[in-house]
């Protein structure tokens, strides 16, 4: 049975920002930077009304911000921060060192392209950058599912089979500044669905002193790594679990992806984002102009879930993979690389096309999606793609 | 106020078994600064050698909680930390007392962990970082810092030909503590072991962050024997190159006066890094150092009032 819930009108920093204020973190460490800026600013709010527990420390760069939450989770703090592009980039060093601790730290994203040339729009450049730091990393739709995914974050981060930090990403100003209504969870019902942190190991314990984050070298080093390995292979059974205790408290469903018209479906098209929307207003017009066509919305890029994904695909005679980061390469984006390869060792597998587009907040819209389906018209005809990987809305 | 045996009885955090060289002074300065402390503590390094040499995996040196996370930013990591103990306490989860000590060599401090640093003392972290100016990045092999002095040569600023050694003078980091208004920065030296362990005693008093600059001669970047790392400290602080002073909110105050001010070369001429600037052609560079040094101890005199 769902419980009540309140309708809201947020845009989508905001909604990040309430629900940081319901999971009441003890510590966060952030930096304004546009478009994350709204949520700092709505948090601060939050403090200086006495709404929170959290110390809130106003950290002199993103550095600095993942650094003290580092410290702060390393001290058995619930820790929080948020940021975009360049200070995600600015905070690389550090996301390796926050999953290699374990440190179950949550931080909302929202996507902005990476200099240069300097671009304060969404792209996904930030967040898949920073794929192989050892976050788990969940992309979202619109304000409401940014909302619901920093709550289920924590709860994953936390699980002790899990224990790494996660990354809560939704495209800058698209949903970021876009206000649209919501459903939000009552404060005690999220506290109830988080529980009360409590960490295993803490350096604030008097009579266990702890050394953390010592040198390993040749003789131990791989074996840490090993570790993280493992738990993030442990972590698509509690995302599983966190996602279907959510549903039933909400009504909303929360798994490793999202299907639409996919079933019957020849042609797929694959989007992470806020794009899904637009998708599915294409797939409904691509069918009516006898296109079967379906669309595959991935919610969760880190780790990847490639079992789930070969299951779903499997069959379909062509997948057009959308990535909104050019990896530079030379072999497509980053999304598209990994739905290659996670199909390899198939005997039977769908042809793989990717298309590069909305870079810097480039506009995606239904022409766009319009020379998608003319290209998978083509594709299914002719039994194989005339280009692989295409750059979608850029003029070339 | 300290009395030695007093001091022998209270317990080693930074225990023996250590890779640290023999003769290091930062692990001195680190022994004696941890024996001012009374009750709990977590330390937090930047990368450098007390980092690398104290916490080989599987093991430490440490009996009280450490943590290092990376270069830059001992400061930012210890501010995490001591931000969770507020809120702790505030929420009753955690008893009182504990005290957050940061440690970063020069390089860590001066250089590349500037900005954390200046970030958290502005942000009034009740934390005590510690600075162990050793004048160089000694861990990656003696390279040149912005606290390296004038003259020496170190693996970045060799003496050649035509360039003898370092170009430039150090940074006056203390001085730099001392502008963000905080309420206590010292510079001490592990040869005045009475006035560093009551400047650590004051920094932990302190309501409110503290900065400790303490020189760490190092043998093997210094180029002296190890035996005399406590007598180069004290040269430093005898030729006044590195005067003992402590600025406790905002008064200056001068805590150690060489009877005798001794000239610098008396220092200089003991360590190989300046051995030279004792050829033939290279005056110049010392009568530079002097006049640096005699420059800087003035106005440090007049700002503590004293003559």
């Amino acid at each position: 049975m769902a419980v009540k819930m309140t309708r809201m009108t947020l845009t989508g920093n905001q909604a990040v920002a309430l629900a940081m204020k319901q999971i009441n973190p003890d510590v966060v460490a952030a930096y304004p930077i546009t478009p994350q800026t709204e949520v700092v600013q709505t948090f601060s709010e939050y403090v200086a009304n006495g709404e929170v527990v959290t110390e809130f420390v106003t950290a002199e760069s993103e550095h600095s911000a993942m650094s003290a939450a580092i410290g702060a989770a390393a001290a058995g703090a619930r820790a929080m921060t948020a940021t975009s592009s360049q200070g995600l980039a600015l905070m690389w060093e550090m996301l390796y060192i926050a999953s290699s601790y374990r440190l179950p730290i949550v931080m909302p994203v929202v996507n902005r392209a990476l200099s240069g040339p300097i671009n304060i729009h969404c792209d996904h450049s930030d967040a898949m950058g920073a794929r192989d730091a050892g976050w788990i990393q969940l992309y979202s739709e619109n304000p409401q599912e940014a909302y619901d995914n920093l709550i289920q974050a924590v709860r994953i981060a936390e699980d002790r089979r899990v224990l790494l930090p996660v990354m809560v990403c939704q495209d800058g100003f698209i949903t970021s500044h876009g206000l649209e209504n919501l459903e939000v969870l009552d404060d005690a019902v999220v506290r109830e669905f988080l529980g009360e942190y409590r960490a295993a190991i803490t350096l604030l314990d008097k009579d266990r002193p702890i050394t953390m984050g010592p040198l390993a070298l040749q003789d131990y080093y791989f074996e840490f790594k090993v570790q993280q390995a493992e738990a993030m292979r442990r972590a698509p059974e509690v995302i599983e679990e966190v996602g279907q205790a959510f549903g039933q408290l909400s009504s909303r469903q929360y798994g490793f992806f999202e299907t639409y018209q996919l079933e019957d479906a020849e042609a797929a098209i694959v989007a992470l984002g806020s794009t899904a929307g637009t998708a599915r207003v294409a797939v409904d017009r691509l069918r009516r102009d006898g296109l079967k066509v379906g669309l595959l919305k991935l919610r969760v890029f880190r780790p990847f879930p490639a079992t789930r994904l070969v299951e779903v695909l499997t069959g379909k005679a062509v997948v057009a993979v959308l990535d909104r980061a050019e990896s530079l390469s030379g072999m497509g984006g980053p999304v598209f690389t990994e739905f290659r390869s996670a199909f390899y060792d198939l005997s039977s597998r769908p042809l793989f096309v990717n298309y590069i587009y909305g870079l810097g907040g480039r506009d995606i819209g239904l022409d766009e999606f319009h020379r998608v389906g003319s290209d998978l018209r083509k594709i299914l005809a002719e039994g194989k793609p005339r280009q692989i990987i295409s750059y979608l809305g850029a003029r070339l | 106020m300290a009395s030695l045996r007093e001091l022998s009885k209270k317990p080693e955090i930074l225990t023996g078994g250590h890779r640290m060289c023999a003769g290091c002074g930062a692990s001195v300065v680190v022994r004696q600064i941890m024996l001012a402390l009374d009750g709990p503590a977590v330390v937090a390094n930047a990368t450098g050698c007390l980092e690398v040499a104290t916490t080989i995996y599987p093991y430490t040196a440490w009996r009280c909680s450490w943590i290092h996370s990376a270069f830059e930013n001992a400061a930012a990591t210890i501010s995490g930390v001591e931000a969770a103990y507020r809120t702790l306490l505030r929420q009753g989860r955690i008893s009182e007392g504990w005290r957050f000590i940061a440690f970063g060599g020069d390089g860590g401090t001066y250089d590349i962990g500037l900005q954390s640093l200046s970030g958290a003392l502005e942000r009034g972290h009740r934390i005590v970082y510690v600075c162990y100016d050793n004048g160089a990045y000694m861990n990656t092999g003696i390279q040149r810092s912005s606290a390296t002095p004038l003259g020496a040569a170190t693996t970045t600023s060799p003496a050649g030909k035509v360039v003898p050694g370092k170009r430039q003078h150090r940074k006056d980091l203390t001085a730099i503590a001392v502008a963000h208004n905080i309420p206590y920065v010292a510079q001490a030296s592990p040869s005045h072991w009475n006035d560093l362990v009551t400047k650590a005693q004051k920094a932990f008093a302190a309501d409110g962050p503290a900065f400790l600059n303490v020189l760490a001669p190092c043998p093997r970047g210094w180029r002296h024997g190890s035996h005399e790392t406590i007598e180069m400290a004290r040269l430093a602080v005898e030729t006044c190159y590195w005067p003992l002073y402590e600025v406790e909110n905002g008064v200056w105050r001068l805590t150690y006066k060489p009877r005798q001010k001794k000239p610098v070369v008396e220092w200089l001429k003991r360590q190989g890094r300046f051995r030279h600037l004792f050829a033939e052609n290279r005056e110049a560079v010392l009568e530079e150092i002097q006049r640096h040094v005699d420059t800087n101890w003035q106005a440090l005199l007049q700002r503590c009032g004293t003559t």
